[in-house]
């Protein structure tokens, strides 16, 4: 007799299809994500998971309402006018530096928009896509001007507070070792940790990126009694991430941002965007979804998957790149941050977007 | 036949338990199986890279609470052994102190001085009451609220204490002092043997000597002859105020003061009360029989309670001991370099291997666990009744 065992039978059922069905129990309850198109369970669940700062003011912290502000909330709110035309569609994760990284990795939210420094291990080893530079910056020192130090080169022998899970401390060893200078690390959790070990004087120097130097420089109560030194000591393209391997996802995070550098470079802002739909730029009528692709009878939006105004409901309810630095972070505001590298490629910085067509 | 497997399964209680025992053992291991399968998957799918090859990467992080050398050009597996150092100095010193103050305080809660009695009893309810995280950060709060450091406040002529620590002077060993260190492991040696020799002397002739006095006498005096034979070859390095921080000397930083402080007086209030529980089960005949053979109440305590209350004190104060190792991971919370906070949480986020690293501390802190449970239960057996009695 010919011995089959998945002819043995066992209550009824055939040892395969127990077999099948123990796969398939576990898979259910195992499988912690599907890999479905972002887009997809973003629109099934109404909401854009955007993973923000525990709070760096001017860049992602709650205001007296509990709604938050900053530039890299204003991402995460022009992803969510682009895909649902709701820039109050978003719910904000708080992340630290450390779990940034796994909370994006593990689903648990659809973009990363907090102070994240674009480097080829996060980008390439750490299997995540970033997609474009919000924000230039770099790592600077802060000192109290009581100190008398002009330069970040007389810091020889000094006490530095870090911020720990960032790049700072990689650039911090780096610099002091190439100009031949020791110091004291004194590695801290949060930036309001380190605010507190640098105001009680545990450290002369507290070194970030000098974005979040001057945020926090503003929440001192006198902060004229601090510097911020002159030299900047890295690169620290600061941008909004997606998980790698949806593309089509990474393009509408991507295309969320360029449309607002876009609506800089044309004048176009949250105020006139109405009227400048009556514009004679064609990219302003590609950008607005005015003009259609060819005779299709669809505009630019089916691309990407989102409604032909998406561009518009961005810069109707976020506003252009220029409206957002210079409501939270801008001269005008506490933080006092001139635009720098961050102005347009035109005006002498180096914010650049491709054209739109 | 089949008919009479299932029967014995269903009806035969021995054999009942095993299947459901290997049902059991097998379904965990199935399910440990799937997790990590799918997990292996899944990190596959989501392209990012797994295995253990950063630890021979360069950390490029500083580490400046370090007992060992360690540069930003150490390799992230020594920054991991940097984390262990410090998480054991904690934990040792923690345990140490904890001891100590514990031991202390649950004596003093059963005085008859009622004032004495009634502090350790507040400070017991008051520290074991609040949750320790709190007590390490007002600890570490109160120490970085301290003179700054150009206010230093200067003590014994060569101590400074300022918010950056306690600077005092670093010893530095010169040529032949390994010499007076060997005279004082060889007097540590020495009197080992002289105790043990006069203790049986002393169960064979019932005379008594003063062997503490003696060992303490020969364990201090033998170095000291040794380090003036020798021509005193110590000198002390002093802090200096220069530039920024003092230089020289050494420092005891805030970090691990306050880290100390709220681990040992945390855990103390427990092992007080454990002291306290393990003397209070010693029958209350047995102080009353050794009075009446004339004993000194010293010596009722040492030679008496006291043993017979280990019995009771080791298996939770083991507990505790565990409990203040595991708490010194709290660290994080002030920036004590620890190894949650070194190589579990800089090289982490350096090298983005989460899991990778957090299994390999959580191995470690089991390791460091279970060797101490391993140690305190090869005491407890020496400290437990012989035979049958």
């Amino acid at each position: 007799m010919c011995y089959d065992p998945r002819s043995i039978i066992i209550g009824g059922y055939k040892m395969r299809q127990i077999k099948s069905l123990l796969m398939a129990l576990t898979l259910v309850l195992f499988t912690s994500t599907s890999f479905a198109a972002t887009l997809d369970d973003v629109k099934a669940r109404g909401m854009l998971k955007c993973g923000s700062n525990t709070g760096l003011a001017g860049f992602g912290l709650p205001d007296d309402n509990g709604v938050w502000q900053g530039v890299d909330v204003d991402v995460c709110r022009a992803v969510a006018a682009a895909v649902f035309g709701d820039a109050m569609a978003v719910e904000f994760v708080p992340t630290t530096s450390k779990v940034r990284f796994t909370v994006l990795q593990s689903g648990e939210i659809d973009m990363l928009a907090r102070n994240t420094t674009w480097t080829l291990q996060r980008d390439v080893e750490l299997g995540l896509e970033f997609v474009g530079v919000s924000y230039y910056d770099g790592q600077g020192f802060m000192v109290p001007s009581s100190l008398g130090v002009s330069s970040a080169t007389e810091l020889d022998g000094a006490s530095v507070c870090i911020q720990v899970g960032t790049t700072t401390e990689m650039n911090l060893a780096d610099y002091f070792s190439a100009n031949g200078m020791s110091y004291e690390a004194v590695p801290v959790e949060t930036n309001s940790e380190a605010d507190a070990a640098y105001t009680a004087g545990r450290c002369d120097v507290y070194t970030t990126d000098a974005s979040g130097l001057y945020a926090s420089r503003a929440g001192y109560p006198d902060p004229s009694a601090h510097v911020v030194l002159p030299e900047i000591v890295s690169k620290e393209p600061l941008g909004p991430a997606v998980r790698h391997g949806d593309g089509a996802w990474a393009d509408i995070v991507r295309w969320s941002l360029n449309a607002m550098i876009i609506a800089e470079e044309k004048g176009i802002t949250s105020g006139n965007v109405d009227e400048m739909k009556s514009s004679k730029d064609p990219e302003v009528l590609r950008l607005l979804g005015v003009s259609q692709v060819g005779d299709t009878g669809a505009g630019y939006g089916q691309w990407l998957g989102l409604s032909d105004d998406w561009a518009y409901q961005i810069i109707k309810q976020v506003g252009n790149y220029s409206e957002s630095f210079e409501k939270h972070i801008g001269v005008n505001t506490p933080i006092n941050i001139a635009r720098g590298l961050n102005a347009l490629y035109s005006d002498g910085g180096i914010l650049y977007a491709p054209p739109f067509r | 036949m089949q008919n009479n497997l299932l029967r014995k399964i269903i009806f035969d209680e021995k054999i009942r338990s095993i299947v459901i025992q290997t049902l059991v053992i097998g379904f965990f291991a199935l399910l440990v199986y799937s997790i990590s399968q799918t997990t292996a998957y899944n990190l596959e799918k989501r392209g990012i890279g797994t295995g253990f090859e950063f630890l021979g990467m360069s950390a490029g992080y500083d580490i400046s609470f370090s007992m060992i050398e360690f540069t930003s050009k150490d390799t992230h597996l020594r920054a991991y052994y940097v984390g262990v150092i410090n998480t054991l100095l904690v934990s040792v010193c923690g345990i140490f102190l904890a001891t100590i103050l514990g031991f202390l305080v649950g004596i003093i809660r059963l005085s008859s001085n009622w004032l004495f009695r009634n502090i350790a009893y507040v400070y017991v309810e008051f520290t074991r009451n609040v949750p320790v995280l709190l007590q390490i950060i007002l600890w570490y709060s109160i120490l970085i609220h301290l003179p700054k450091i150009k206010q230093a406040v200067q003590f014994f002529e060569y101590f400074y204490l300022s918010n950056r620590g306690l600077y005092s002077p670093a010893p530095i060993f010169k040529e032949g002092f390994s010499i007076v260190t060997w005279s004082f492991v060889l007097a540590v040696i020495f009197s080992f043997f002289l105790r043990r020799f006069l203790k049986n002397k002393q169960n064979q002739t019932g005379m008594q000597f003063p062997i503490f006095s003696i060992i303490s006498a020969i364990i201090i005096f033998t170095p000291v002859v040794f380090f003036y034979i020798m021509g005193m070859p110590l000198e002390f390095e002093h802090p200096v105020l220069k530039g920024f921080n003092f230089v020289g000397g050494m420092v005891i930083r805030p970090e691990f003061a306050g880290m100390l402080l709220g681990l040992s007086i945390y855990t103390a209030a427990f092992i007080s009360e454990t002291v306290r529980s393990g003397i209070i089960s010693v029958s209350k005949g047995q102080r009353e029989a050794s009075q009446a053979l004339g004993l000194k109440s010293n010596l009722v305590m040492r030679l008496v309670v006291l043993p017979q209350a280990l019995r009771v004190i080791i298996p939770p104060l083991t507990s505790q001991y565990l409990n203040l190792t595991k708490n010194s991971s709290l660290g994080i919370a002030i920036g004590y370099s620890d190894l949650v906070h070194g190589f579990g949480g800089i090289s982490l986020n350096q090298t983005g291997k989460a899991i990778e690293i957090m299994l390999i501390v959580m191995v470690t802190y089991l390791i460091m666990s279970l060797t101490i449970s391993s140690l305190m239960n090869l005491y407890n057996r020496k400290v437990q009744f012989k035979g049958n009695a």
